[in-house]
């Protein structure tokens, strides 16, 4: 049935989508790479001159590259590690029959649902305030001196409220995971005198381990672009404690308004990120020819 | 025996779970809370015994004019996901029902441009917003809301779409239908529910969206999340406002949210795990 006329019809229908993302991705992304190697500052627009790889070197003598590739790489690193290990547990809890399931689910998940800019600002006052937050009185109750998170630990408070947000993600997903998992398998295993732990690793991981792939891939490329989060809570600091690869592109193009050099940083990003969606995509693509 | 042991078990596992879900659950929880004390209350260190007043959030209206952010959130939520939807629709409708080759290709490259890090293109996305004026616009950002959401909206869509039986067309077809009561009668009925899932879920992650939003605007087009970032700087005496108008800003999509938790697993892994 698939004629001529219905062919064409279907490209028509796909032509709008494909068309605005195919501009989308190129028209940045080119003038992003072009921007990368020009010395191009907004406070002198009129004095752009081609530098060749400058920006990269500029960009990749500066310690505070370094710092933010780190601090990058830590809270990407940090919240996979709570909120994959979290979410495996929580997920396996809630995969008892337990009474109030619904309720429970629905109170694990809610901090999905709320944007990053009032879970920073929640965390930062009511939660982690040297003075008045919750831990501090916590602290003080058992008689010791309140943490100021946000001065001591500012990377490690960052990945504490950014794994709060995504804990439920990932325990959502695992439990969907779980649940398809065959019952008759399990009694069989029961059955056979299989103990817990022994279910767990040789039943429950393997049959697990796609979904925690996924969680762990797709997670990844939205943890590299954390900012709204570091925005409210340090602005990146003290100093460069807790900048990110993101927002130190941020500060660079709007702050030091150096286009250029916040352009080659985008370019560093991009390949960063190219090279996670690499496997994401790998993962994703086999799901597709089942 | 055996009973009493599952029941025990039962319990066990319920104190357990319910002692998670309140940890998890307590940042918001005491942000509403939070919201119904007075200022000096907020910051007398813990309680869980509000006062109960509602001035907070009448003060953040009057002093701060919250209903216009909440608007601009509502407009540029909706907006994009009814545009993203509008495009999106007829593209994951041939992908799933006249498939080539290449769809399959075509479906991984949008994915891809998902992963493009939206730092990377600020500085570009920046400056063609000033030069055509759309900074701080409303237009300016339903439209990059649309495109960033774009890849996902097509994506559900087709995983939904895809589910559809080819018979069901077939049998149409004999009974003499044409295409467009086949369009009509027999997809779209069967295609509604999975359009909703994916309007729900795209309504989230628009209003949720705390990058563009907040590098975008500044005052006219402003939405929650600038709204509430521009609290950032440290004030710890109005802590009750802040939580009665982060308790506005969160208590719409939690809803929302709490209705699509099926919907969220297939969208936000495009359909790796159902």
């Amino acid at each position: 049935m698939a004629t001529q006329n219905t062919k064409t019809l279907a490209r028509l229908m796909m032509a709008p989508s494909v068309l605005l993302l195919l501009v989308w991705m190129i028209v940045p992304l080119a003038m992003t790479l072009w921007f990368s190697f020009q010395n191009y500052n907004l406070l002198d627009p009129s004095n752009v001159s081609f530098t060749g790889l400058f920006n990269y070197q500029f960009f990749y003598t500066d310690p505070a590259f370094f710092q933010s590739i780190w601090n990058t790489l830590v809270i990407v690193g940090g919240v996979l590690l709570i909120t994959v290990i979290g979410g495996i547990a929580i997920a396996l809890l809630l995969d008892q029959p337990i009474f109030g399931q619904g309720i429970v689910r629905i109170l694990i998940i809610s901090p999905f649902f709320v944007m990053p800019p009032v879970a920073a600002l929640v965390w930062k006052n009511m939660i982690m305030n040297p003075s008045y937050g919750v831990f501090a009185d916590i602290s003080k109750f058992f008689g010791l001196r309140p943490i100021d998170w946000f001065a001591q630990y500012p990377l490690f408070s960052i990945v504490i409220i950014v794994a709060w947000q995504w804990l439920p993600f990932a325990t959502l997903i695992l439990l969907t995971a779980l649940q398809s998992l065959d019952g008759e398998q399990k009694e069989a295993a029961e059955m056979d005198g299989a103990n817990f732990l022994n279910r767990f690793i040789y039943l429950v991981v393997p049959h697990l381990a796609r979904s925690i792939t996924v969680v762990i891939l797709i997670q990844t490329i939205f943890l590299l672009g954390v900012y709204a989060e570091i925005l409210v809570t340090t602005n990146g600091g003290p100093g460069y404690a807790s900048t990110n690869l993101a927002f130190l592109i941020y500060r660079t193009a709007l702050l030091g308004y150096d286009v250029g050099g916040a352009s080659a940083g985008g370019i560093i990003a991009v390949v960063l990120a190219n090279i996670v969606a690499f496997f994401l995509m790998r993962a994703v693509g086999k799901n597709l020819d089942r | 025996m055996a009973r009493n042991v599952t029941t025990r078990h039962k319990i066990s596992a319920t104190v357990a779970a319910w002692i998670v879900a309140l940890i998890i659950f307590f940042p918001i929880l005491y942000t509403i809370i939070t919201s119904i004390k007075t200022e000096p209350e907020a910051i007398a260190g813990f309680s869980l015994w509000p006062s109960g007043t509602f001035e907070n959030y009448i003060t953040v209206q009057t002093q701060r004019d919250y209903l216009k952010p909440f608007m601009n959130s509502v407009i540029l939520s909706v907006g994009s996901t009814i545009l993203a939807l509008i495009i999106a629709i007829p593209s994951a409708w041939a992908m799933a029902f006249s498939p080539t080759k290449r769809t399959k290709d075509i479906l991984m490259w949008m994915l891809s441009t998902k992963m493009m890090p939206a730092v990377a293109v600020l500085v570009p996305i920046y400056l063609l917003f000033r030069d055509f004026g759309l900074l701080d616009s409303r237009i300016g950002l339903t439209v990059m809301l649309t495109l960033i959401n774009l890849p996902i909206v097509v994506w559900m869509l087709y995983t939904y779409f895809r589910e559809i039986p080819g018979e069901i067309l077939e049998a149409a077809r004999m009974d003499g239908a044409g295409l467009w009561q086949e369009i009509v009668y027999v997809l779209t009925p069967m295609a509604v529910p999975g359009i909703a899932s994916t309007l729900l879920l795209n309504i989230i992650l628009a209003w949720n969206e705390s990058f563009w939003t907040i590098r975008l605007s500044t005052t006219n087009a402003a939405p929650l999340t600038a709204f509430i970032a521009s609290f950032s700087s440290p004030q710890g005496l109005f802590w009750a406002k802040l939580s009665a108008a982060s308790t506005m800003a969160i208590a719409p999509i939690l809803i929302l949210g709490w209705f699509s938790q099926k919907q969220l697993v297939r969208g936000l892994t495009f359909g790796a795990v159902k």
